[in-house]
């Protein structure tokens, strides 16, 4: 399993990397290999906001569907529409063209439940 | 359509409907128009029409060659658990037919119903003396539509009683998918409680979530009997009393009544309503999906609620009362329009009148005779997470501690090949690779014999020839299915009504 | 029991390879003050007393074999194709349980499949489900697909009035649980007035094509007006109509629901019948329920399968946005073969012997003295008549006629007094009408 050390990680297995007062969000490479083939993924509008930890969209597979949950409060910014067509970029491409959310941070970022890359990888391991 | 689609035959089992129509057959004569005929309006009429041009016969052949392609309960052996696939008495059929049924207007004046009404009013006492309560509706279209009506008894009883608060309904994790779903549709929210190494549900969560800070929210608590994994809850009343005690209504998932037929009335264990699967229990068949039907039983507190109508005496007569359908005082209100799947009702009617109370008993006693003679004789070939003596079915992994990526499913797919329906795997989610097996008391002591050893081959073939499961089926009219590519790509309709659009 | 097919023997043999002596012995666990009690039920019967019990009960009511039917109101008599029975009737359809093996089930699939393509051609949509419990549960769960489109933003749902009673009712039943603003259908509010009740918390708009009154009403603005607040555009049709009239897809209806009885399910007291549920392509990833889709097998072959299974509620659980999993599987099979025996030329054919027969009734009975036919808008094959007298004294003297007469519109409209909805289909041939309207003639 690939998990970069550049980015943070939640329990729930979005991965975020802050830049300034915005922020790229993806699915982590534990998530997408749980997950199987990817069929369809289902992500909100430009505009609009989220609390940390709501619930933005959803991802399913043949055997499975999830929920997606904001690591950080945001704005969307812009949601990666390659996935519309090519939701199986998650599964090849998790942290590059499988992203899935670019957000402006609504508020200074509260990364505190966040994990590092080692402790996910340690997080993922004990699962 | 424009003219006849040309059909890749080596690629195809059957064509479709749509490929092997050709413009300007016709597949039924019709009377000719006897009155003198109107204008037509014409600015709001359409002109196109995509349906298929086949000539009667046609048609006959392409559903009989379909129906060739299912298995059966008319065809072979069925073990599905939870699904309860029992032999569907074909009298039952003939009686759903019968032209006074058959052919009558739902809305047709209370005079001229009085033999349906008789019949659904019957049903109702029956299946209310069968599980102990005090009425029945039997409105509810089918299991999942008995759950939502039970939920929103419940939810209206507390509020009723200015018990607003009351919105959690708990759950063990080994329920059927419908219950959690059910209890989001009725805007209540879930407590999902664990379950022990029994297959029981923990009594000691429940009771801490019964006496805990939540305890004036719980508004009921949602426990199929016989539980999913085939096993009765030993500390039943236990469990009925923590949560009443707490406030709560007793919710039974009735799916599993087939083990319960005389032997237990889920009324007398203090639940307060149930829903009963005439499709499963009483015998009216699956249809390939549906239709079904999920009567209601409820205790005396939540008879006004029942979903409506119901049918009751409203002309007492010793020889002829009058029967009329009635809306409870303070019902939930209309689940679905008319009265009920009633040619469920005629089948389930035809069932109880064959068996009677003792017949009955014995569906049930046979019932879990079968499914612990296939437990006791698999027991040694494969793992049963609970060994003990179990309901109507058991649960066992389809796997092995000796062979590596062997799962329910390879096992599932190579039954097919002995000409057995799979059992149901992957549920109870509890239960790594499960299959769940359910024989039903009509299958004979012969055909338990050769289900027990093909399981038995299928277990040594896991060992010696593992690539014979994994690539199984073999001899069924299709192999294994590309899922994915059905769920990226989405092809709902045929074709030439795709092309229309 | 015949049924049950254990002999004395076999019955030991399995006890002792249990391990137990008797078949009680299995029922240890159940609390023992309340094992094994009295079922007080009728004794059994053999199959001839049961069919002789059962032909007596059936002949005791006033059905569509002995009596001439004019009433519809959401059950309609017409023609079903002995074909349909017959194939109905084969165990390997009837007997078998929902397709979730694949491999032993494209028979159904297939069948399913080709319904799901049928009701697409019918309503112009773009994807159909395997079927819904019947039409009013349709329309109560395209309530839940509309919230869910509108991303749960709006909570206000317009229905028309002339939407079926029963249907409303079920739909309010569904959602009472959920804070929704239902409105639109407390008076009478015509097309125009519901258009004005649109804004941006409305997440549909429901209206019935035809509406429960039988007839066509001008739509050609609605969708625009119900899209341009961004909401959803939900109609209930009467699949039979369709036959004749421009389809909702057609008229930019973005779920179509509705009542598939009509198409080859007999009237049977009620259901079991069909609820069908189609919708633009947009929304397919929100459907209720199952349904059926095209792929391949490992071998390359053309299959079928139940495909978007993940948001049904075996696996999305307490997540899922209906509970719905028996569906009515074998009347949407009663459908695709009812729909393939008629085709393009046949369906057409029936739909025009039910609106010429209709409209001769109404021609006829509006020159009775004292009954008047509701001619405003155009109609398919019911319409109303307002009679001189209540519409249950006037039942009452038809069915000594041997008629069953139209529906009390009074029921349900309170300002419907004396209004009858009459029902004529191709099963009504011109004598019964005659003889309909020779009865009417002498209520005074």
């Amino acid at each position: 399993m690939n998990f970069p050390s550049d980015l943070k990680y939640a329990k729930s297995d979005e991965w975020v990397r802050i830049d300034g007062n915005t922020a790229v969000v993806g699915l982590s490479d534990y998530a997408q290999d749980a997950l199987n083939d990817i069929v369809y993924v289902e992500l909100p509008e430009v505009g609009d906001t989220f609390e940390k930890g709501a619930v933005f969209g959803s991802v399913e597979s043949v055997k499975a569907a999830s929920d997606i949950y904001l690591p950080v409060a945001g704005k969307v910014l812009e949601v990666n529409t390659r996935l519309e067509d090519e939701p199986e970029l998650i599964n090849s491409d998790p942290y590059g063209d499988g992203w899935l959310l670019k957000i402006e941070l609504t508020s200074e970022a509260d990364t505190s439940d966040l994990m590092s890359a080692d402790d996910y990888a340690a997080y993922c391991e004990d699962r | 359509m424009d003219a006849p689609q040309t059909i890749e035959k080596t690629n195809a089992l059957e064509p479709l409907i749509y490929e092997i129509s050709t413009p300007g057959r016709i597949g039924v004569n019709l009377p000719k128009c006897d009155v003198p005929e109107s204008d037509l309006p014409t600015e709001l009429m359409r002109d196109d029409l995509k349906l298929p041009e086949v000539s009667e016969m046609q048609v006959v052949r392409h559903f009989v060659r379909l129906s060739q392609l299912n298995h059966a309960i008319d065809t072979g052996f069925y073990p599905l658990g939870s699904c309860t696939m029992k032999y569907n008495p074909k009298i039952n059929e003939d009686m759903a037919r019968l032209p006074g049924f058959a052919l009558l207007h739902p809305l047709t004046d209370t005079a001229g119903t009085q033999g349906a009404l008789a019949l659904m009013y019957d049903l109702q006492t029956w299946l209310a003396e069968i599980a102990g309560f005090a009425g029945v509706s039997l409105v509810p279209a089918a299991g999942a539509q008995g759950e939502f009506a039970g939920i929103l008894m419940i939810r209206k009883y507390h509020l009723d009683r200015g018990d607003a608060q009351r919105t959690k309904i708990l759950v063990p994790n080994s329920a059927h998918g419908t219950n959690p779903a059910t209890v989001t549709m009725a805007g209540m929210e879930v407590i999902e409680l664990p379950s022990d190494s029994d297959g029981n549900v923990d009594l000691d969560a429940l009771k801490t979530v019964c006496t805990g800070e939540l305890a004036n929210q719980i508004a009921g608590m949602m426990i199929t009997v016989p539980s999913t994994l085939g096993l009765f809850e030993s500390h039943i009343l236990e469990v009925v009393e923590a949560v009443h005690e707490a406030g709560g209504l007793m919710y039974m998932d009735g799916a599993n009544m087939n083990a319960l037929m005389g032997v237990v009335k889920p009324g007398e264990l203090g639940f307060d309503v149930m829903h009963y699967n005439l499709h499963k229990t009483f015998s009216t068949p699956h249809g390939g999906g549906g239709p079904g039907c999920g009567a209601v039983g409820v205790a005396e507190r939540l008879m006004d609620y029942r979903p409506g109508p119901v049918v009751e005496i409203i002309e007492p007569d010793d020889d002829a009362p009058l029967y009329g359908l009635v809306e409870p005082p303070k019902t939930i209100g209309k689940l679905k329009a008319f009265w009920g799947n009633f040619g469920m009702h005629i089948r389930a009617y035809a069932y109880i009148r064959a068996y009677g109370a003792s017949g009955l008993k014995d569906v049930t006693r046979h019932a879990v005779l079968n499914a612990n003679y296939v437990r006791a004789m698999l027991k040694d070939t494969y793992h049963l997470p609970y060994p003990r003596i179990c309901g109507h079915e058991f649960v066992m992994e389809g796997r092995f501690s000796d062979v590596e990526d062997i799962h329910a499913l390879d096992i599932s797919k190579r039954l097919m090949d002995y000409g057995i329906h799979p059992p149901t795997n992957y549920f109870p989610l509890i239960v790594k690779e499960a299959l769940l097996i359910e024989p039903t008391e009509t299958e004979t002591k012969q055909t338990l014999d050769e289900f027990i050893n093909v399981m038995k081959t299928i277990a040594r073939e896991a060992h010696e020839t593992p690539d014979l499961l994994h690539e199984a089926p073999h001899v069924t009219p299709v192999r294994r299915l590309d899922e994915v590519k059905a769920a990226k790509q989405l092809v709902l309709c045929c074709a030439p009504v795709m092309k229309s659009h | 029991m015949s049924y049950i097919p254990h002999t004395e023997a076999e019955r030991q043999q399995m006890l002792s390879a249990i391990g137990v002596t008797t078949i009680e012995d299995l029922f240890d666990a159940v609390p023992a003050s309340h094992r094994f009690p009295d079922l007080n039920l009728p004794e059994p019967l053999s199959e001839m007393e049961i069919a002789a019990e059962m032909q007596a009960l059936a002949e005791a009511n006033e059905h569509a074999g002995d009596f001439v039917l004019f009433r519809g109101a959401g059950a309609y008599h017409h023609f079903i194709p002995s074909v349909v029975n017959h194939m109905l009737m084969r165990g390997e359809f009837y007997t078998a349980y929902t397709p979730y093996q694949p491999e032993v089930s494209q028979g159904t699939l297939q069948a399913v499949f080709e319904y799901q393509s049928m009701m697409c051609a019918l309503t112009g949509m773009d994807a159909a489900n395997a079927s819904h419990y019947d039409g009013a549960t349709s329309l109560a769960e395209a309530v839940t697909v509309a919230l869910d489109a509108t991303r749960g933003k709006r909570n206000k749902i317009i229905l028309s009035h002339a939407i079926n009673p029963q249907y409303r009712a079920v739909l309010r039943t569904y959602h009472q649980g959920r804070d929704l603003k239902i409105v639109g259908d407390n008076g009478h509010a015509d097309i125009p007035d519901l258009i004005d009740m649109l804004d941006d918390n409305t997440a549909m708009l429901a209206v019935s094509y035809p509406n429960f009154f039988g007839q066509i009403d001008d739509l050609k603005q609605l969708a625009d007006k119900v899209h341009e607040v961004g909401a959803l555009l939900v109609m209930v049709v009467n699949p039979m109509a369709l036959s004749l009239f421009k389809s909702p897809g057609a008229l930019g209806a973005d779920i179509v629901v509705g009542e598939g009885q009509p198409l080859g399910v007999p009237l049977s007291f009620g259901g079991p019948y069909l609820g069908f549920f189609a919708v633009k392509e947009k929304y397919v990833r929100k459907i209720p329920g199952r349904i059926i889709g095209e792929t391949t097998d490992s071998t390359g072959k053309r299959a079928f399968v139940m495909t978007l299974r993940p948001r049904e509620q075996d696996i999305r659980r307490e997540k899922a946005s209906s509970n719905i999993c028996t569906n009515q599987g074998l009347m949407a099979l009663a459908a695709a073969i009812y729909l393939s025996l008629m085709g393009k030329n046949g369906l057409r054919q029936v739909g025009e012997l039910n609106y010429h027969k209709a409209h001769y009734a109404a021609r006829e009975i509006d020159e009775l003295n004292g009954f008047s036919v509701d001619f405003s808008k155009p109609f398919f094959n019911e319409f109303m008549v307002k009679c001189p007298m209540p519409v249950q004294q006037i039942n009452d003297r038809l069915i000594n006629e041997g008629i069953i007469g139209g529906y009390d519109l009074e029921k349900d409209y309170k300002h419907l007094k004396n209004t009858m909805l009459l029902c004529v289909t191709e099963m009504n041939i011109r004598d019964e009408i005659d003889a309909l309207v020779d009865v009417l003639r002498e209520v005074k």
